[in-house]
């Protein structure tokens, strides 16, 4: 009945049996974010938005081009400008589309409590599923990236779908199609992978002699990747992490609390059917709305800060 | 992390108000759970090839309207994406492009004529008749005043420059053809459009 | 463009956008493409990475282009012609012009006139009262038979060659340096880099915008570039060009139709007040080659206008009436530009006004000269699908725009009308392509299309003529109007209009009939001048055929991938996408560049990917050359009478500048512009606005529209302007701070972005600031309030063109307090 060729599941949040990937032929896919080719026009920003029915407020100048200022609910993607004096002295103008990296060990999933609420499809999207979403900001603690955003009108984590939809119809995410300079592919990650390797042959032979792909380990790699003109320093890309991987915390809980979690999760079903029966779904106690706040609240935003001095971010 | 006992079950218990049974992994069924999720919305919307208004790239656009042209259904545009076929553009569009939907449905979009009378300091709406009829007037009465037949030295010239126009540069070249016909039929001569700017 | 023109014959983007990617070297100088045409802009990233081409970038700021560049240097506003000129000095002194092309593809053999000369900043015919040139003797010297002679060698002391050595010597690398700010060991790098296509088979591509044209010099800034290309063999080349990036949408197709004070459609002009007969308008048109054998296509120039006026005036334009000639408006002035009309606006000189999908309350230099103007008006009549600021000039927003509602008379109209997805029509891009698309929706609420308020408009004049009478009426109630709907005539019809039409039977040498009377022509080689042929704009003649509409054609196709696809859409001129192809083939019709040859000579025609710019069947021994438009066949070095300030580009001072005119103290800025005296005393001194601002748009912005659309107000969302940091700190002004920004005509206050991307450049011998001043905000639209940054800029336009001085005035800047909440 499906006709989602590529979008099985082989990942659930909050799930101890891992699904039968029924197609596991299917390729993985990847988007490739050039930054070097990269004009910072944030077509892929305007694309994003209006593919996804997402607008923002209209916000201030902040003595940035970062416009919003960070990635929220109605952002899922953002141009992030760094302005780099390299050691030469010349100025170097990096600007990296920050967003989802779809990682093929998703720390937001591996932290999730909420059952169904974030899925790895067989292709390698890491999806949101709100209508499982409890707003509780573990995946905001568990992203290496610092990626997803808790709305405060529905309390519900929202980020960068990899248009899920666009691809299970066949299509290319919107920000891909819309990106002028090819600056944003996407394919197979094993054709992305190929691709990065010349665009760091070209780059290598134009004096980037530390060109390279990131496509980091320590989350068993990603589906969004990036080539940089520097790949020994992704840090001076707003921030870009150098060594991301999973917090232990996230790791202690996938591997010894969340079985047990699960266990008090059984002993919860009887409470838990009773208040879906009385107070219907998708209501959300305000002790939940309190604790999801201090989440929110307590979450990084190392980018997010305008008065962070450039030089700051440069080594 | 915050990840007290008491936090957890509360936290728990709101994933049960959504979702109790599949809680234990007894779900599952990704495909068909997915499809619900994220439903592709162009499926049937009708495709129309137009080309952006911006600038002089003139990048191909695919323009998706709600409704399948049918007598009662009103066209009402949707979505707007680049045209994969296009030589230029080859699909791809400008933060500008990509956000032409924003500009056709602009809250300030126009919805009818308003005059503003000397000394006013508001619009009232008006009827496209009065107005055309009124700036008609207003323009014959001042070419017939200060219409120029025939210069100082008695060359024919026939020009009238105390009206002028600017030309649009977003409307088409039919519509500026047209535009070339009544200004100097008139005899305009303060003609310009926005090749300057 | 008024630089192009004079230089190949037509004014117009030469090759295609994706054509760029053929490119060994794009300059990117003058523009700012990859934030104006980012689409455009990925066939310069495709030439990086398909072709191994290098990408340089000369701007005052250190762009969005640039982030991407191999070689960025900066340069002051203002003076790209001393470092264009340096770059010319730099190509002769080095030997690296392509010799073989230069010698038969330009004018650098013909001898000019004895008398021309150049000295002090000025050339000779200068009448200092007029502020205008006298300029006779800026023309070739004549052989007995009217050509212009020649001589190869070069080393007649007259010849254009000669003459251009002695005019660049000046600029050497210290002197452009000095001028420019550009350090000379980038200045000469970037020179390195040029100098490199003048190799036959490697071409360069200039990409421009309002970065040139928005000069008091703006046409020779262009002109300068025209000439470095025709020196490296780089016009009619793939991956060649002087590629103009036009603004607007159809900017290309307003200018092509003609809608200009002094234009024509086609390129044609109106008759001046001194022709007062056809006879005389037509000595002044003849276009007699000064060459043997020449095209000097313009011949046909007869042809054009006849069919024009039939086209206009049907059966009422005659040979006996002239073919209607008294019914064109005469000029008195060489053009009623926007400007002038301002100025006319401000004296009480103008009545009203009609703005059709423009709002110079935001485009137009000096905001308060143009909100006093409209303020003078007795009616203002906006068309337009959005809420401009021009329509509401009169109402009081606060600051960003203080009117006295009360006190102000002007009666104003705001008329809406449907926008791009809601009609059908053709528009032109920058390649001069002519594209149909088509409608997708209805119109919101009771707007209206541009052509059914214009017939409204007309129709109601022409029956206020008809029943009241009134002067002059016979060319409006002569006006051919035979649409199947008078009151909303399809665009279907206008194009066939434009396109042109057999008035009767026409036929061939042989007698046979070509085309029947009513039929559609094929192109405008069909033409005639006896009124057997009408068409309504000349060179888009072959865009509605008996074939079908050629514009909505789709047929992707591209032979050799090589960004012509010849059958997509139409192109103005007979479907040629590559301007002056003849020129990628040497004199003998071999190409220059064996690998991406376009046209060549196969012994009987000429065959290739494009459409000839060339006889079909014209030997290469006939030494036709490849400007075909130009009466001596070449493309011009030496401009001739083209060009108001000079047959060669010279650097002027910015009318505001920080620096003297080392050159030419005396003559410090363009001594031909034109500049009223309430404009003049409205210009700042360095002494009081010391730093240097330039204005641009963001790449997240189209214009003062796309604050209107609420993804662009989000993408950048509030006015701002950029200052280097070592002015920042001079200043004492903090990253994202509020400042005021001042020029003699006014200030904004706004927020500062203190930025590594504008540093202070070293002007004769003196630290000089930049600030930029992005375009954008004001106060209609989903944006935030903002003052506009034409608040600040002066009303002086380019000498030949009147384009505004946007790009290079005076200005001084304070830290403030920020507005309360």
């Amino acid at each position: 009945m499906s006709n989602l060729q590529s979008q099985d599941y082989i990942r659930i949040s909050a799930t101890t049996v891992t699904p039968p990937a029924a197609r596991s032929w299917e390729d993985q896919v990847a988007k490739l974010i050039d930054v070097t080719r990269c004009i910072g026009c944030k077509a892929c920003q305007a694309a994003c938005m209006e593919w996804n029915n997402l607008r923002d407020e209209v916000g201030f100048f902040e003595g940035t081009y970062d416009n919003p200022l960070d990635l929220d609910p109605h952002t899922w993607t953002l141009m992030r400008f760094t302005e780099y004096e390299n050691p030469k002295g010349d100025l170097e103008w990096l600007i990296r589309k920050d967003g989802c990296m779809h990682c093929e060990d998703p720390g937001c999933l591996n932290a999730c409590p909420a059952p169904g609420a974030i899925v790895q499809y067989a292709n390698g999207i890491v999806d949101f599923i709100s209508e499982n979403c409890i707003g509780c900001g573990y995946c905001v603690k568990g992203c290496p990236f610092n990626i997803p955003r808790i709305s405060q009108a529905d309390h519900k984590s929202y980020k960068c779908t990899l248009c899920s939809d666009r691809v299970a119809a066949s299509l290319e995410p919107a920000c891909v199609k819309a990106c002028p300079t090819g600056a944003i592919m996407f394919g197979s990650k094993k054709d992305m992978t190929d691709w990065a390797g010349e665009r760091v042959i070209d780059l290598k032979s134009r004096g980037f002699e530390n060109a390279g792909l990131y496509d980091p380990p320590g989350v068993d790699g990603t589906h969004v990747m990036y080539v940089l003109h520097h790949a020994d320093k992704p840090s001076i890309y707003a921030g870009l992490p150098d060594q991301p991987k999973i917090s232990s915390t996230v790791e202690f809980w996938k591997g010894l609390l969340k079985p047990l979690a699960l266990g008090s999760i059984a002993f919860g079903v009887v409470a838990g059917f009773v208040h879906w029966i009385t107070a219907g779904p998708n209501e959300v106690q305000p002790e939940d709305e309190a604790e999801a706040n201090h989440l929110l609240a307590s979450k990084g935003r190392p980018t997010a800060d305008p008065s962070r001095s450039i030089a700051e971010e440069t080594p | 992390m915050d990840l007290t006992r008491r936090g957890f079950i509360k936290l728990t218990g709101a994933s049960l108000a959504t979702s109790s049974l599949s809680a234990l992994g007894f779900g599952g069924s990704g495909a068909a759970l997915a499809e619900a999720v994220r439903p592709f919305k162009l499926t049937h919307a009708k495709e129309t090839r137009n080309t952006c208004t911006y600038c002089s790239v003139a990048c191909g656009i695919l323009i998706y309207t709600l409704g399948d042209g049918a007598k009662n259904a009103r066209s009402d545009i949707i979505h707007i994406e680049g045209d994969p076929d296009h030589p230029v553009n080859r699909g791809t569009l400008c933060p500008k492009g990509s956000a032409l939907l924003d500009i056709v449905h602009a809250p300030t979009r126009l919805q009818v004529p308003k005059y503003r009378a000397p000394g006013s300091s508001e619009f009232k709406e008006v009827s496209w008749d009065w107005a055309l009829n009124r700036i008609a007037r207003l323009m014959k009465d001042d070419r017939d005043k200060n219409f120029i037949a025939k210069n100082a030295q008695g060359t024919t010239v026939n020009r009238w420059l105390t009206t002028g126009m600017l030309a649009a540069s977003a409307s088409s070249s039919e519509t500026s053809y047209l535009t070339w016909k009544v200004a100097r039929s008139f005899g305009m001569l303060v003609f310009d459009n926005q090749a300057r700017v | 463009m008024a630089s192009l023109a004079p230089t190949f014959g037509r004014g117009a983007m030469t090759n295609t956008w994706q054509d760029i990617k053929n490119a060994n070297l794009v300059v990117v100088m003058g523009g700012n493409a990859a934030e104006a045409h980012p689409c455009g802009f990925k066939w310069v990233i495709e030439a990086k990475i398909e072709n191994g081409a290098k990408l340089v970038v000369v701007d005052p700021r250190f762009t969005r282009t640039a982030s991407v560049a191999d070689y960025y240097a900066p340069i002051r506003p203002g003076t790209d012609i001393a470092f264009l000129s340096g770059v010319i000095r730099y190509l002769l002194e080095n030997e690296k012009i392509q010799r073989e092309y230069v010698r038969a593809y330009t004018n650098a053999s013909l001898i000019v006139k004895e008398g021309y000369g150049f000295e002090d900043g000025l050339f000779s015919g200068y009448d200092h009262e007029k502020g205008q040139y006298e300029k006779s003797t800026w023309d070739y010297e004549l052989d007995e038979q009217g050509f212009a002679k020649v001589d190869d060698t070069w080393e007649h002391p007259r010849s254009v060659m000669a003459l251009l050595r002695k005019h660049v010597a000046r600029y050497t690398p210290e002197m452009v340096s000095r001028i420019c700010g550009t350090p000379q060991d980038k200045f000469l790098h970037i020179c390195e880099l040029i100098a490199e296509t003048s190799a036959p088979d490697k071409a360069m591509t200039s990409l421009f915008a309002l970065g040139w044209t928005q000069h008091s010099v703006g046409s020779q800034n262009i002109r300068t570039m025209a000439m470095v290309q025709l020196l490296l063999g780089n016009i009619g080349v793939a991956g060649g060009g002087m590629n103009a990036l036009r603004g607007h949408s159809n900017i290309q197709g307003l200018t092509d139709v003609g809608l200009l004070s002094n234009q024509m459609p086609g390129y044609m002009t109106l008759p001046k007040d001194s022709e007062v007969t056809f006879d005389d308008y037509m000595k002044t048109r003849q276009f007699k080659p000064l060459r043997p054998n020449q095209t000097s296509y313009w011949q046909n120039y007869k042809k054009f206008f006849v069919s024009f006026q039939k086209s206009m005036f049907g059966d009422a334009a005659t040979a006996e009436n002239n073919w209607a000639y008294d019914w064109l408006p005469k000029l008195d002035v060489p053009l009623y530009d926007i400007i002038k009309a301002f100025e006319m606006m401000n004296h009480g000189q103008m009545n009203g006004y009609i703005c059709q999908g423009f709002n110079p309350q935001q485009a137009f230099p000096d905001r308060g000269k143009i909100r006093r103007g409209l303020s003078k008006l007795k009616f203002l009549v906006t068309m337009d699908p959005l809420d401009t600021e021009t329509s509401r000039f009169w109402e009081n927003f606060g600051p960003q725009n203080p009117a006295d509602s009360a006190a102000i008379q002007t009666e104003v109209f705001q008329l809406p009308t449907t926008c791009f997805a809601e009609e059908n029509g053709s528009l032109v891009n920058s390649a001069r392509w002519l594209q149909w698309h088509w409608k997708a929706a209805d119109a919101p609420g009771q707007a209206m299309s541009d052509i059914w308020i214009m017939s409204g408009i007309f129709h109601r004049m022409r029956e206020l003529y008809r029943t009241e009478g009134g002067v002059f009426p016979d060319p409006i109630l002569n006006l051919t109007w035979n649409y199947t709907d008078p009151t909303d005539p399809d665009p279907e019809e206008l194009a066939k209009d434009m396109n042109g039409r057999a008035r009767a039977d026409l036929t061939d040498p042989s007698g046979a009939v070509v085309k029947k009377g009513g039929q559609l022509l094929d192109g405008f080689a069909q033409l005639s001048d006896d009124g057997t042929t009408e068409s309504g704009c000349w060179i888009f003649s072959g865009c509605w055929t008996d074939k079908g509409n050629q514009m909505a054609r789709r047929d992707a196709t591209d032979p050799r991938d090589q960004g012509i696809a010849p059958q997509w859409a139409w192109a103005w001129p007979a479907n040629r996408r590559i301007l002056y192809n003849r020129a990628s083939a040497d004199v003998a019709g071999n190409p220059w560049n064996p690998a991406k040859p376009i046209i060549q000579w196969d012994g009987a025609k000429w065959i290739g990917i494009d459409v000839p710019d060339y006889g079909p069947t014209v030997k290469p021994s006939e030494s036709v050359g490849p400007f075909i438009m130009n009466v001596e066949g070449v493309g011009r070095l030496f401009a001739r009478d083209q060009m108001v300030e000079g047959p060669f580009p010279e650097h002027y001072e910015p009318l505001e500048s920080p620096a003297i005119n080392v050159l030419h103290p005396k003559v410090q800025s363009n001594p031909a512009v034109r500049v009223f005296a309430d404009d003049r005393a409205d210009f700042g001194t360095p002494s009081e606005f010391p730093y240097v601002a330039t204005t641009y748009r963001l790449t997240e912005h189209f214009h003062y529209w796309t604050k209107h659309a609420r993804i662009n107000a989000i993408l950048q969302p509030q006015e701002f302007v950029e200052i280097g940091e070592a002015l920042a700190q001079e200043k004492g002004i903090a990253q994202g701070s509020w400042v005021r920004v001042r020029s003699k005509r006014g200030f904004i206050v706004c927020k500062a972005y203190v930025t590594k991307r504008i540093k202070p450049l070293t002007v004769d011998g003196k630290p000089t600031h930049v600030i930029g001043v992005p375009l954008h905000w004001g106060f209609t639209g989903q944006a935030r309030k903002g003052y506009g940054a034409n608040t600040l800029t002066p009303s002086v336009g380019d000498a030949n063109t009147q384009t505004p001085e946007f790009k290079a005035f005076l200005v001084n800047v304070e830290s403030v307090n920020g507005p309360e909440a």
